[in-house]
Formats: structure tokens, sequence, C-alpha cells
């Protein structure tokens, strides 16, 4: 009786520990932010000089390299995973392909970004710098655009998988009775999976940009590291993630740490909601649909 | 009436604020099978699951009243201690997944931590499987998995298993109800045996199979105990309109 | 008339389907080229040597990669040694207490770590580790890829153990087993096999987290089985050898994406193998 109480207790514990994490990553993090917050207040999102040596730390350009390059990545990537998962969900549902395909796509997802990177580094590069000398303007190879094909590839795997499941929670009986009536595959995707599904597909699109968002060492390893705000999609620049990557074991200096912290909370804060909102979706629409 | 060697006194259950057994007083006599019968929904596997302490672990249950086992109030006893004097077995076979033949036989000796020399181990499973009348059946199988067998090998498994820790009293909540014709009437040529050394209360929605085996018949209906008493004369001459009702299959 | 529109639709249809089929070429076959492409670069430079061998200084060549492979391996231990037991311990919990408050937080919390990026999780391994040991270690890069893996083993344990049927938990209670020890010894083992294959995905996971070890584990240019001193790993030297100019280095950094995406890609398949073959039948 004893021990089953001790037993009770200590999984209670645990879970009193799993929920208090997150509060308490939160606060280390504002804590960490701190100094940083009360040296430069809201100019820390609108300043874009990064400079550690006179003591200047916008994070514009930060914020802008990162919004860029996540949304782009998700536009290109978009049709793409799509295809995919209309593909897996309603042309190749069952049987062996359909088995292969989907277990290739979750084992390519599951190769290391710091791979993708150095894939990235060694073929994107030479083949964005020839573009770009095509193109008459000045051939980095590394930059945005760089950042956001490798983005979009890896992305791809991720948002086609949460597209597909939320396709196959489609029920069976309102495509049949579209297919009664005569329509083709097409107008069925188009008319019912698709209307039907919508919902669905704007949180897996949300969920793979908070992955976008974060992601850091296949960006690093191919923007370029430029701190100052792009001028253009060729430039190179830097994301919140990939500044963090680089500088913060440099970081000397009480401001210039802080600084980064902050940019990390502000990552924090920005999935932590995405999460939030994206899973909320999911979830309900599951339940909608299961019904 | 027989020694009874479990008695109810007043015994209420509820599910939060929903009292679904209604003062039930009844003595079961030892070494007899007793059915218990009603509607669907009655509380027959509520009013059972007080009498091994089983319904409290559902959240919010609650009872009131006694069960005494052998003169003793189970609800004074430790839990575990009346779970093993009183088994259980449930509608579905649920032997353990992960564990042999042989191992489930032991499950109440080993989970508990109990160690046993071989030959006791040998001895208790041979036994237990002997009287739920399958050792022939398993015996050079016996460390493959419980799973493996038919669902009324697995129901007579589970049996064994709770015989083998020797209960006084078994609780069978509509053991057969998930079986064929043939396995259940190899469980009710079963129960006649094992009355010999261990009390046996039978719930059934079966009418047929109350008559065929039980001693002793218990009528429940929306929780209130209507009708107890010799089977036979339950079946022949029931006191209550109701239990003539159901036994004729006016409902249920 | 109408047959004319009948036939404009069944064009549609196929356009449609072949725009489809097309895109999904489009998006698979890039990237199995760049698994190829790896293999291809990477698989001649793996012998015995480079697996058994410590880096060179570049320009050296026959220089070899196991001090990172025995840095990933520490760093694994750490990670598994916290997120395994404080994972499956919390996915009891929420299947147990599966409608209580505390339950719905606890689900809540993991949710949200699990899509944290990993450069923040490094972020806070650098300040509750690094910053009060006052070092860079393998122990703080142990404790930051155990974040990471530990939501993954919650969630995996929570779903598998939610699947053991209550009467089977039942079975074990009638039989006069105390509480803790049907958990303990009838649930959790029954729902092993699903639980092993979520810590191992965790595992490959984390074998290749590269940004939450920059400010915590570090890297380290020589074999160090130190706990509290800085520790390469796979990932690790990718990333230096890869940004570094030297072709010896950047041969090194295909052979170890080789080994990593082997590792990677083993633990996902017997992942799934358990998962078939093993599971229990309830
Ligand atoms: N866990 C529970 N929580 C709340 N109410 C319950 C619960 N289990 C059963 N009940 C209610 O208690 C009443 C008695 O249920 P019980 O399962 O004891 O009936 P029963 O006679 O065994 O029925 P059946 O023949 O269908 O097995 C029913 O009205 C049922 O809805
Ligand atoms: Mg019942």
């Amino acid at each position: 009786m004893n021990k089953e109480r001790t037993f009770r207790a200590i999984l209670i514990l645990v879970g009193m520990i799993l929920s208090l994490l997150l509060l308490a990553i939160f606060l280390s993090l504002l804590w960490g932010s701190f100094p940083s917050i009360k040296a430069l207040g809201w100019k820390f999102f609108y300043s874009e000089e990064w400079n550690p040596i006179t003591n200047k730390f916008g994070a514009l350009p930060f914020l802008i390299g990162t919004l860029v390059t996540s949304f782009l990545a998700l536009a290109i990537s978009f049709p793409f995973s799509l295809a995919v998962s209309i593909y897996l969900g309603e042309y190749m549902r069952a049987g062996k392909i359909s088995t292969l395909l989907k277990v290739t796509i979750d084992l390519i997802s599951a190769v290391p970004s710091v791979i993708y990177g150095f894939w990235g580094l060694i073929i994107l590069v030479p083949l964005v710098r020839n573009i770009e000398m095509k193109l008459n303007i000045p051939p980095y190879g590394v930059g945005i655009f760089t950042a956001t094909l490798i983005l979009s590839v890896m992305v791809i795997p991720y948002s086609a998988t949460i597209v597909r499941e939320v396709i196959e929670l489609v029920p069976d009986d309102l495509k049949e009775a579209a297919y009664s009536l005569g329509a083709t595959k097409y107008e069925v995707i188009k008319d019912v999976v698709l209307p039907y599904a919508k919902s669905g597909i704007f949180a897996g699109l949300l969920l793979s940009l908070g992955r976008a968002l974060g992601e850091t060492m296949a960006v690093t390893m191919v923007i370029g590291n430029n701190n100052k705000l792009p001028k253009s999609l060729f430039a190179p620049a830097n994301t919140m993630a990939s500044l963090i990557a680089n500088e913060f074991t440099e970081a000397v200096g009480n401001v210039y740490l802080s600084s980064l912290i902050e940019m990390g909370l502000l990552l924090f804060i920005v999935t932590a909601i995405i999460n939030i909102i994206g899973k909320y979706i999911i979830n309900r629409t599951t339940v909608q649909m299961r019904e | 009436m027989e020694n009874a060697v479990l008695r109810t006194e007043r015994l209420n259950a509820y599910y939060g604020e929903s009292r679904v057994v209604k003062s039930v007083s009844i003595s079961v006599p030892e070494n007899k099978v007793t059915a218990i019968m009603g509607p669907s929904g009655c509380g027959k596997s509520t009013f059972i699951r007080c009498l091994n302490r089983m319904h409290e672990l559902v959240s919010g249950a609650k009872i009131e009243g006694k069960v005494l086992l052998r003169d003793k109030d189970i609800y004074q006893m430790e839990s575990t201690l009346v779970r093993r004097k009183v088994g259980m077995v449930f509608q579905r076979p649920n032997p353990f997944p992960t564990m042999s033949i042989y191992e489930n036989v032991l499950a109440g000796y080993k989970l508990n931590g109990i160690r046993l020399k071989r030959s006791e181990a040998d001895a208790i499973v041979e036994n237990s499987l002997r009287k739920a009348a399958m050792w022939d059946e398993v015996k050079d199988y016996l460390h493959r998995r419980g799973t493996f067998l038919s669902g009324g090998q697995q129901q007579r498994l589970c049996i064994a298993r709770s015989l083998a820790v020797k209960p006084e009293v078994v609780l069978l909540d509509e053991p057969t109800s998930a079986l064929d014709p043939k396995a259940t009437s190899k469980i009710e040529d079963l129960m006649e045996e094992l009355k010999e050394s261990v009390t046996i209360i039978l719930v059934t929605h079966n009418v047929g199979q109350a008559s065929r085996v039980s001693d002793y018949t218990a009528f429940l209906y929306l929780g209130e105990l209507i009708e107890f008493g010799p089977t036979e004369r339950v079946f022949t001459v029931p006191k209550s309109k109701k239990t003539e009702e159901y036994l004729i299959g006016k409902f249920g | 008339m109408s047959d004319k529109k009948t036939a404009l639709r069944l064009a549609k249809n196929k356009v449609f389907k072949f725009i489809v089929v097309l895109f999904s070429l489009g998006s698979i076959i890039p990237l199995l080229f760049i698994l190829l492409y790896i293999f291809k670069k990477g698989i001649g430079v793996i012998n015995w040597k480079f697996l058994v061998g410590l880096p060179k200084p570049p320009g050296v060549t026959g220089g070899g990669i196991a001090n990172a492979i025995v840095g990933t391996l520490m760093l694994i231990l750490v990670a598994s040694l916290f997120a395994i037991p404080l994972g499956v311990s919390g996915g009891v919990f929420l299947s147990e207490y599966r409608k209580s408050k505390l339950a719905y937080f606890t689900r809540l919390s993991v949710e949200i770590l699990q899509g944290i990026p990993s450069i923040v999780i490094g972020i806070i391994a650098y300040l509750w580790v690094v910053k009060p040991m006052g070092k860079f270690s393998a122990f703080s890069g142990g404790i930051a890829l155990g974040m990471i893996m530990l939501p993954m083993v919650v969630r995996s344990s929570e779903e598998v153990l939610k699947l053991v049927p209550r009467t089977l938990k039942e079975a074990s209670l009638a039989l006069g087993i105390p509480y803790h020890r049907t958990i303990l010894r009838v649930a959790v083992p029954s729902a092993l096999p699903g639980i092993v294959s979520g810590v191992l995905l965790g595992i490959a996971r984390i074998a290749g987290e590269t940004a939450p070890l920059l400010f915590t584990a570090f890297g380290n240019q020589f074999m160090n089985w130190n706990l509290f001193k800085p520790v390469n790993s796979l990932p690790l030297l990718i990333f230096n050898y890869a940004m570094s100019p030297y072709d010896e280095w950047q041969r090194a950094a295909w052979g170890a994406s080789v080994i990593l995406v082997i590792i990677v890609l083993l633990g996902n398949i017997i992942s799934r193998m358990i998962v078939n073959k093993w599971k229990t039948r309830f």
C-alpha cells in the first residue's frame, strides 16, 4: 500500500517536472535576455546595425533573414509537398510502392541537417554561383537564395507527411458520393478532398514554418553569414538561428551574449505559438473527421 | 442453507453520484456455483467487482455496506490479499501477452515477487492446468506465448491463472460470452468440477447456462436483488414477476 | 457538345495526374540524389584506419574520426540516461492519469518542447549546465541532446502504453498484484517493443544533432573519454571539416557523413522492424 502511494507520487512528480520544464526554459531565456532587453529595449527589433565592437545589437537583419528564407522556402516547397501528399493520399494509398515511398520519405527526413548543409555547400553553392554570374550579380554562391533552396528541400518530407495524414482522414463516403455523381478524380480532389482538408493543410504549413524558422545547421553553412541587412535575394545574410550558431561561443560581454539569448527567446516564443496553433487545428480536424 | 463463505450486508455501490448496486444482502454458499443474472446494465459486474475490491479502481467509485469473507470485512483487509483470496475471470480472455503459458499460470507468484522452487512451480503449473482441464492440451507447449491459444483455451488459461494462487472464491464475469458453443460447454463442465475445491460466482446472460451449471441463482434488477434461492426453485416457481418475465425472455 | 465537355474533363483529369506525379518525382528524386551523392563521395573514404584513427592536421593524409565516434557514443549515453527513465515514466504518468488536469499541462508542455528549435535547447543547456560548471563538456552536450530526445520518448511511450488494454491491468490487479508491480511488470513489458522503438528513433535523431552541441560539447581535436571535458561528435566533425578549406578534411567529412547517415537510417529501420515484428498482440 505504501509502495503504491510512493509509486503514484513519483509518477505525479514526473508529470509536474515535465510540465514545469517548459516554463523553466522560458524563464531562463527571459532571465538571460534581461541585460539585452534593458540595454536595447524595442530598438533590438528595428535597429539594423549589429556591431559587437561598438556594442550595437540590432536584430532586424536576422529577423528579415529568418522570415524571408522560411516563407520563401515554404512557398517553394508547397507545390511539391502537396503533390507528394496527394499522390500518396489519393493515387497510391496502399500497396508496396506506396509503403516504399512513405518509408523512403520518412528515412530521408531523418537525415541530419548538417549533411544537407554539406551537400548544399558542395553542390548548390557552385550552381548558384554560376547562375549569379550569368545574371551579372556578385557571384557569392552563398546567400539567402541558396539557403532558401536547401530549406525547401528539407521541408518537403516533413510537410508532405503531415498533409498526407490530413488528406487520408477525409471520409471515404464523401468521396464516393462525388464519384457516384460521375466526378473525375481531379474533380474529387479539387472539390471534395482539398476543401475538406483545408484547415489541416494550413496547420501542416504552419508546423513546417515552425521547422524552417529554427533550422540551423544547413542554413548556417550556405547563407554566407553576413550581418548586414540583405539588399537582394542573392545577398549573403544570416538568420537568427545561424547567428546564434556562429557567434554564441565568441560572444564576450554581457549584452552581446544576452542579445543572442534574446534571439533564442524570440525563436522559442514564435515556435511555441506556431506549434500550439498548428497542433490545435490538427487535433480539432482529426476529431471532426473521425466523427 | 449451507455454510456461507462470502456475505454482503446492505451493499451499495456508486459511480460518482449514481447508485448502481442498491442495498444488496446475500450469502454465497461454499463450494457451490452461484449464478448472478439480470438484464444488461443492472449492475451485475459492478456487484461482483465489489466482492474483490476491483470496484474501487474506477475513479469516483465508492461503496457502502459490508462484504464479509469468512466473517471478516474485506474492506478492513489488505486489498491485494483480498484479491488473492477472491479471484476473477473476465469476459474477454486476457492472458498476459508477454508471458508464456507457464509464466501466465505463475503470474500471481512471479509478479508478486514470491520465489518458488523449480519443483514447486512445476507442481503448481501442472495442478492448476489440470484443474482447468487443459493440461493435456498444452503440456508440450508450456513455454509458448499464451496469446497463440484459441479463445476457449485462453479463457481456461485465465481460469488456471486465477486458481494457481489458491483462492477461496472465483468470480467469473460472463466468461463464455466471447466464446463459441464448444468452448462454452467445456468451461461449463469445468465449473462443475471446480466447485469441489472452490466457490464460484458466475455472472451470466444465458438462462440456459445458469440452469445447467448453477446451484443457486440471484436475480438483479436495476441494482436491486429481486430474488435469490436454489436454482431449481427460482427457475420453476419464481417468487417475483420480474424474474419470471426475465426467464421467459421478455427482456434482457 | 456534352461529349466535348466530357473529353475536356477527362483531359483535365489526366493533366492533373501528370502534374502530381511530376512534382512528386521532383521532390523525391533530388532527395534520393542527395543521399546517393553522399554515399558516392564518402564510401571510398571509409576503412578500418578511418574508423579507429585520430584526426591528423591538414595536409597530412590518413586521419581518422575515432574521437568523434567515441564522442557521439558518450553523448548518446548521457542523453539516454537522462531521457529514457524520465521519458518512460512521463509516458506512464500520461497514460495512467490520462484525463487529469496535470496530464493536460504535461502533454501540452511536452508537445511544445518537441517543436522548439534545437539551437534554443543548446542555449538552455549552456545556461543550465555549461555556465554553472564553468566549462564545455560532454556532459552538457548529453543533457542538451537528452532534452531533445525527452519529448520523443514521452510521447511514444504514452502512445503505446495507452494501447495496453485496461482489462490486462485488471487481470493483474485481480490476482492481488499491487498497482506499481502491475504497471512495471505487466503494462510496461507489454508496451516494451513500442517504447524501445521510440527510444531508437530518438537516438537516431540526436545522433545527427549539431546545433545544440556547438556551445555545449563544443568539439575536440583529440580523443577524450572524460565526461567533463569537451568532446567531438560526428556531426560537429562534419560541420567543422566541411567548412574547412582542406581537401583531406572535406574527404573525411564525406566519410563521416556516410557513417552518420548509416547510423541514422539503421536506427529508423530497426525501430520500424521492432514495431512490425515484436509488436505485442493483445
Ligand atoms: N465506469 C463506470 N462509470 C460510470 N458508470 C458506470 C461505469 N461502469 C458501469 N456503469 C454504469 O453502471 C450500471 C451498471 O453497470 P454494470 O456494468 O455493472 O452492468 P452489468 O449488469 O454488468 O451489465 P452487462 O450485462 O451489460 O455487463 C450501468 O448503468 C452502467 O452504465
Ligand atoms: Mg457486465
